[in-house]
């Protein structure tokens, strides 16, 4: 099913569409960042995926670009995944918000903002979440140290 | 039956047994008072499937003792931004009105003290009832002081809310029980219980029972009990109006709902049960009537969820009042016929 | 001209009815909320970070600290994830399956029971909270049974379970469900007819299906909204499909929908426990992948093969092939997810975990907009939130 709807989405986007992976079943299209609202607008309003489940950033520290933001998204009529993901490179940390399409984005990008850096234009209240509010640093990077900054690194064995 | 004493015929003996009888009416309050919080721990646990105070003293008895020892050595804060004459006043304020009305509800009937009658009431005011509902009014003073003073916008909503409950919750309680007076022809409350004295059948709750139904859930308004206790609801406001007070004056807070809390019970006994004309002889009958009415106090708070400010309202005065008026009209309407 | 003058309250962190530290910033015109701003964070303890620093098994503990309050269905989703990420999702025997999802529903009811617990106690109702608490001591027995722990149970491992059911424990467990629906009706009777519970609770926080749908509403709050949509129904895992269960669906999208919605969940959990019970047959408790799961202890003292995954599973860990999995569970709260990207080694190298009371709070600032200070606390009462799960 959900090839269907990739299938339909090469065609409307083909300069978006930068890669599909299918792995366990699901299926992951990467799309070009600029293009991440129409495409998000597209799949919600044409293709029926009418629920954001989840949207976060993933840090690929050493490859270039170096974020990736990950939209998983629910079809509620058809009971189908997809996840759509959007690479941003480092020195132009930033990306649409797809607000917009979502409400519930909100306050995933307010959290990706909080933990990874990425700025998301146009975001109507884009302010650390989990962190304090004067927080330098975004936790989640990773070359942010796991004990925290200004602390020793803890001596024992983690795993 | 000898005369009444009074100051004209035996000065010292009459200040004698007045002193006596404010003396015992005041100790046995405070022990109803200290214990009634005891009760509503116990009861309340035993109706929550747990037991509530067992270690201090056996079955727990000296649990009240205990809390007021802890609550006198307590550290005294006022806070640094709150008007401290007003802070100060408050608790005192709600308390002493409480305690006052005491004065003229009666406990029994009379008895000869050297050749004297002496009525058990410590003074038969003929506007025994309009005293009662203006010492009522004086109460919400303490709590809207209380909230003011406090400098802190939780206290304040909770005295504010708690002004609007009782002026409203006032008004219908003292309509509906005008009724009573219609009934018995006079406003001081040894004469409604002569009116309701002979057999059990005179008592008001059965020729008044809308009136009853009516002052029983208004005056619980009144004293800011569950179902009604908005000022000081606990999971809203944090403690309401007594968020900011520590120690005695805490104490003292929860003494006066308490003693709100049996005046109320000893009220509506003595207007819709008889008083003390009751099926015993003597003083046992108020008393009874007085726990009887105290345990289905506690009971509601066991039971009933808080009811919501606007709805409160509401009821207050587009229900509550209009009842009571109705009332009034059927009560007159029957009686002239 | 006129001059509206707000108050601006903080129900700060420390309150008693926020359900963990939660702070509201509320403007008020009087007793009316005009706005209200959520602040979370005080419980940021960086569950996201520790993961990536800790081997698939290892990570499991810190699951059940999310939403402390219904632990073994964090350990659900996590073993389901990482079970799919290995893809031996189809080699997971069928007793593992069955007792998965009755201490799935064991703790669905157990989320659910200190949740009236505190919504009553909220609205005024401290007798409802003592007996929720007296029913949950024994799911507590239940878990500490089974698990040894009370609370934070630790019980599922990838690839099945930890340790088979102690003896009698099918026992204990009809005695609870038999209680159960006893003690239901008793709630019922002191709050569902009660006319100020219904007024407390009638047509407040009102939400859309529409609205709900895009604030990313999920669980009792979203069905109860009109939206048909459980994830045990239409994405089942765990074997789920194999069970005859109601969806539990509302129209008017208020609290006391949500109330009486959640009583049926409970009573649907019975039933399914009951399911359970019967479909509990002999047979292993871990599936039979050598590199995922420890092998059984007599044949590591025995075998030098179980020997050697033994100790490469403890010090190493197992490496799944890289790829990246989403994992949705329908827990107490809502959908509980768990994003998991694989780099090749024994760490996950991203797990997001969608909190389902996360994405559930959003949607407070406009339930209670134009509501009164007292709907405040009954919305969030009824929304369910935990803040070990926000915060994460």
């Amino acid at each position: 099913m959900s090839q269907a709807v990739v299938a339909k989405l090469k065609q409307e986007y083909p300069a978006a569409v930068v890669d599909v992976v299918e792995h366990r079943g699901e299926t992951t299209v990467t799309v070009q960042k600029e293009d991440i609202v129409a495409v998000c607008a597209y799949l919600k309003n044409e293709a029926g995926y009418n629920f954001l489940c989840d949207l976060c950033g993933v840090d690929y520290l050493g490859v270039e670009p170096r974020f990736m933001v990950v939209y998983n998204l629910y079809n509620i009529a058809t009971k189908e995944r997809l996840r759509l993901k959007a690479a941003v490179a480092e020195q132009s940390c930033c990306i649409d918000t797809v607000t917009g399409v979502w409400s519930t984005a909100n306050w995933h990008e307010r959290e990706c903002w909080d933990m990874f850096g990425i700025r998301f234009n146009n975001h109507p209240d884009l302010r650390r979440i989990l962190m304090p509010e004067d927080w330098v640093g975004y936790p989640l990077r990773k070359d942010y140290p796991l004990q925290g900054p200004d602390r020793q690194p803890y001596q024992g064995r983690l795993s | 039956m000898p005369e009444m004493l009074s100051l004209s015929n035996d000065p010292i003996l009459f200040l004698a047994v007045m002193f006596a009888k404010i003396l015992t009416v005041f100790i046995v309050v405070i022990l109803i008072v200290a214990y009634a919080t005891y009760a509503e721990r116990k009861i309340i646990g035993h109706m929550q499937s747990r037991l509530g105070p067992t270690m201090t003293g056996p079955l727990g008895l000296l649990q009240p003792i205990a809390d007021g020892l802890k609550l006198f050595f307590k550290e005294d804060i006022i806070p640094s931004q709150a008007s401290k004459v007003a802070f100060v006043l408050a608790p005192m304020m709600i308390l002493v009105p409480a305690f006052i009305t005491v004065a003229v509800i009666p406990f029994g009937g009379d008895i000869v003290v050297g050749g004297y009658t002496v009525p058990l009431q410590i003074a038969d005011l003929n506007v025994g009832i309009l005293y009662i509902i203006a010492m009522a009014g004086l109460g919400v003073y303490g709590i809207v002081l209380a909230g003011w003073s406090s400098n802190n916008k939780y206290s304040l909503i909770g005295g504010v809310r708690a002004a609007a409950q009782v002026i409203s919750y006032e008004l219908a309680a003292g309509l509906s029980i005008v009724a009573v007076f219609m009934l018995a022809e006079t406003l001081s409350l040894r004469g409604i219980v002569e009116a309701q004295s002979g057999s059990i059948l005179n008592w008001y709750v059965f020729s008044q029972p809308l009136a009853f139904c009516l002052f029983f859930i208004t005056s619980i308004a009144e004293i800011n009990r569950t179902p009604f206790d908005l000022p000081e609801a606990e999971t809203e406001l944090v403690s309401g109006f007594c968020t900011e007070y520590s120690s005695m004056k805490y104490a003292l807070f929860f003494m006066a709902e308490y003693a709100n809390m049996v005046v109320i019970a000893a009220l509506i006994s003595t207007l819709f049960l008889g008083g003390p004309a009751g099926p015993f002889p003597g003083v046992i009958n108020i008393l009874l009537k007085v726990f009887g009415f105290m345990f289905i106090f506690i009971w509601m708070r066991a039971t009933f969820p808080r009811v919501r400010y606007d709805q409160l309202m509401f009821m207050g005065w587009k229900v509550f009042l209009p009842l009571a008026l109705l009332n009034i009209v059927i009560t007159g309407v029957v009686i002239i016929l | 001209m006129a001059i509206k003058e707000t108050m601006t309250i903080n129900m700060g962190p420390q309150h008693p009815s926020t359900h963990g530290v939660l702070q509201l910033i509320l403007e008020l015109d009087g007793e009316t909320v005009v706005k209200a701003v959520p602040h979370v964070g005080f419980l940021h303890r960086g569950v996201e970070k520790l993961t990536e620093y800790r081997s698939y098994h290892k990570a499991l503990p810190l699951t059940d600290r999310l939403d402390y309050l219904a632990p073994m269905s964090n350990n659900l989703g996590y073993v389901l994830a990482v079970e799919k990420l290995l893809g031996i999702t189809d080699a997971i025997p069928q007793r593992a399956k069955v007792i998965r999802v009755m201490m799935a529903e064991v703790t669905r009811i157990k989320s659910h029971l200190v949740w009236l617990a505190t919504h009553a106690l909220d609205i005024g109702a401290m007798t409802v909270f003592l007996y929720c608490f007296r029913e949950r001591e024994m799911i507590m027995d239940l878990y500490e049974k089974l698990s040894g722990a009370r609370m934070t149970s630790n019980y599922f491992r990838v690839g099945g379970l930890s340790l088979d059911l102690p003896a009698g424990y099918e026992h204990d467990v009809k005695a609870f469900i038999d209680a159960m629906p006893g003690h239901l009706d008793t709630y019922e009777g002191l709050l569902s007819g009660n006319a100020i519970w219904k007024r407390r609770t009638i047509g407040v926080g009102h939400i859309s299906a529409a609205d709900a749908i895009d604030i990313g509403l999920t669980g009792p709050a979203l069905r109860c909204s009109g939206v048909d949509w459980d994830l045990r129904r239409d994405n089942p895992y765990s074997g789920y499909e194999e069970y005859d269960f109601k969806v539990i669906t509302r129209e008017g999208g208020d609290t006391y929908d949500r109330y009486t919605a959640r009583l049926d969940e409970m009573r649907e959990s019975c039933k399914i426990i009951q399911q359970c019970l019967d479909r509990l047959e002999d047979g292993p408790i871990l599936a039979d992948v050598p590199w995922v799961c420890l092998p059984p202890k007599k044949d590591v003292l025995t075998s030098i093969e179980a020997l050697i995954h033994q100790f490469k599973i403890v010090t190493e860990g197992f490496k799944p092939e890289p790829g990246e999995i989403y994992q949705g569970i329908e827990a107490p709260k809502g959908e509980l997810g768990y994003y998991m990207i694989s780099d090749g080694s024994a760490n996950p190298y991203r797990m997001k975990i969608r909190p389902p009371s996360f994405v559930n709070l959003q949607a407070l600032p406009q339930m209670i907009e134009g509501a009164l200070l007292a709907d405040v606390i009954a919305t969030i009462g009824t929304l369910d939130i935990v803040l070990g799960e926000i915060d994460r």
